[in-house]
């Protein structure tokens, strides 16, 4: 009896604990989207963090998307061959990159990034008493930390997917080209024609949804950290967690709601 | 008789089962120094994070110029805490920022100087926290710790506030340094004419930056006087605080 009555306190407090995370999450998020949209604004800070976010990401998601559609290339030749249908590798290839890996990759890159160290930046700040200083100095935490890095999140992660969809195609092709004894001409056609301008945008607006995720998990979670070393670790490790879960748990919605008729 | 310019009445926080304030009641009249001294998780911190807004008070009444801040409307809770320049124990410098912007970070915040003339505005504040123009350009991770409070100081009162907060402003420095740093804060607070409210466990500090004292206890102010009679006090709570003896009534607490 005791052991069923721990086993049903626990069951509460994990589900309790859940919409107490969810919770807080809703109204930080909805903080921090309303400061976006009221001045005073910081154009400064949004670019600093589209360059944190975004260029520095660049080699990480670029090296990524590169060895993706070359080990793609390979892997669907392998499969394909069986069925004497290797044609199909460049459309399988640019569809995949565009539609799925090149959004959730490089997400995924850019949490264990950039999500990781807004969070530990935003933790120090605030173990450090940075956070309450910025009151004092009559500035709103959540307008100058929080609302440019969501801004520069949704601007970042779109470009840094493109430059990943063209290396992504560009590592299947070479392999395709180099290996598999395609013609450039045949693969580049290829791939050009099964590619429509929505398979792009699709991933595009999947790249704008996991870019305000990371940074809202890396703000929120470095927000509310406590505690000193310690506190502000176990803030960037939950940061990139929680971003890399509602990362791919997003990727299954939008992808849903884009590609499901 | 004035009206003070910090009004604290009944202010009560309990962080879960501990109460941390248990009523505080305190005066402090304008342009003058009140030190709060008390053992450590004794609610200083809270006492004056309460009268800034960062943390939310469970009951009392916290007035500035007479208006109650807690009952005030946002915007107005706003203003009456804007007249307040705060130094934190550990500096909390911004390290992403040069000094200089450190400095005039609340001035560009309030739009009162354009950021082409904050630099040299910033220079001019440091020099009155005695820090010479080449350390503007520097991030606060390349100064010493003493440097850092003076910054700090400087930050604190670049705006010149009506009320300054000082929280353990000689903590971690040498005796020295920590009278250098006093002699600035009474000197800063004299040339603006601020009402100041300070934190403390240096008791040679608070009677250099202090008018008045009050010693924080289970809760409440269990004393207030003149801060030049605070190692003189009979106050069997005061006496063993400020000689830091082990036996008296709050080691009695401890135990309990």
């Amino acid at each position: 009896m005791k052991f069923l009555l721990n086993w049903v306190a626990a069951l509460g407090a994990l589900v309790l604990g859940t919409v107490e995370f969810v919770g807080e999450l809703g109204i930080f998020a909805a903080s921090g989207i309303s400061h976006i949209f009221r001045p005073p604004y910081y154009p400064r800070l949004i670019g600093r963090s589209v360059m944190e976010i975004g260029f520095y990401s660049l080699p990480v998601v670029a090296l990524t998307a590169l060895f993706t559609g070359m080990v793609l290339a390979l892997q669907s030749y392998t499969g394909f061959s069986r069925f004497n249908a290797e044609s199909a590798i460049a459309s399988i290839v640019v569809l995949s990159v565009t539609r799925e890996l090149g959004p959730v990759l490089a997400g995924l890159m850019v949490s264990g990034r950039a999500g990781a160290a807004m969070a530990a930046e935003l933790g120090t700040m605030r173990v450090t008493d940075q956070i309450d200083a910025l009151s004092t100095l009559s500035t709103e935490p959540m307008k100058y930390l929080v609302a440019p890095r969501l801004v520069a999140g949704v601007i970042a992660m779109p470009l840094l997917v493109l430059v990943a969809d063209v290396l992504g195609v560009m590592g299947g092709f070479l392999v395709s080209t180099e290996k598999l004894g395609f013609t450039p001409a045949t693969y580049l056609v290829s791939t050009f024609t099964n590619l429509k301008s929505e398979d792009v945008v699709s991933g595009l607006i999947k790249a704008a949804a996991f870019g305000f995720i990371i940074s809202l998990m890396g703000c929120f979670n470095g927000y509310r950290s406590k505690g000193g070393a310690q506190g502000v670790g176990a803030a960037t490790t939950s940061a990139v967690v929680t971003a890399s879960i509602l990362i791919l748990a997003v990727d299954y919605i939008l992808t849903q709601v884009l590609f499901v008729k | 008789m004035s009206i003070p310019k910090i009004r604290i009445r009944g202010l009560k926080k309990s962080f879960g089962e501990k109460k941390v304030l248990d009523g505080i009641d305190l005066d402090v009249m304008p342009g003058t120094g009140m030190v709060v001294i008390g053992g450590s998780g004794t609610g200083k911190s809270v006492l004056i994070k309460s009268i800034l807004g960062l943390v939310t008070p469970d009951a009392g009444v916290i007035e500035i110029d007479g208006e109650d801040v807690l009952k005030a409307s946002r915007g107005r809770a706003r203003e009456l805490r804007a007249q307040i320049g705060m130094l934190f124990q550990n500096g909390a410098l911004f390290d992403s920022l040069p000094v200089w912007e450190n400095v005039t970070f609340g001035l560009l915040a309030k739009k009162k100087i354009k950021r082409a003339a904050a630099r040299a505005k910033a220079v001019e504040v440091l020099a009155q926290v005695g820090l010479a123009d080449d350390v503007a350009g520097l991030s606060p991770s390349e100064l010493s710790g003493g440097m850092q409070k003076r910054v700090a100081l400087a930050r604190a009162i670049a705006s010149e506030p009506a009320i300054m907060f000082f929280d353990e402003p000689t903590t971690g420095l040498d005796p020295i340094m920590g009278a250098v740093i006093d002699e600035l804060i009474v000197d800063c607070v004299k040339k603006l004419g601020s009402t100041s409210i300070s934190i403390t466990h240096d008791m040679a500090s608070a009677q250099r930056i202090g008018d008045r004292a009050a010693m924080l206890y289970e809760g409440r102010v269990c004393w207030t006087g003149p801060a030049g009679e605070l190692m003189t006090s009979t106050d069997p709570v005061v006496d063993q605080f400020t000689h830091g003896r082990s036996h008296g009534p709050i080691k009695m607490a401890l135990r309990r």
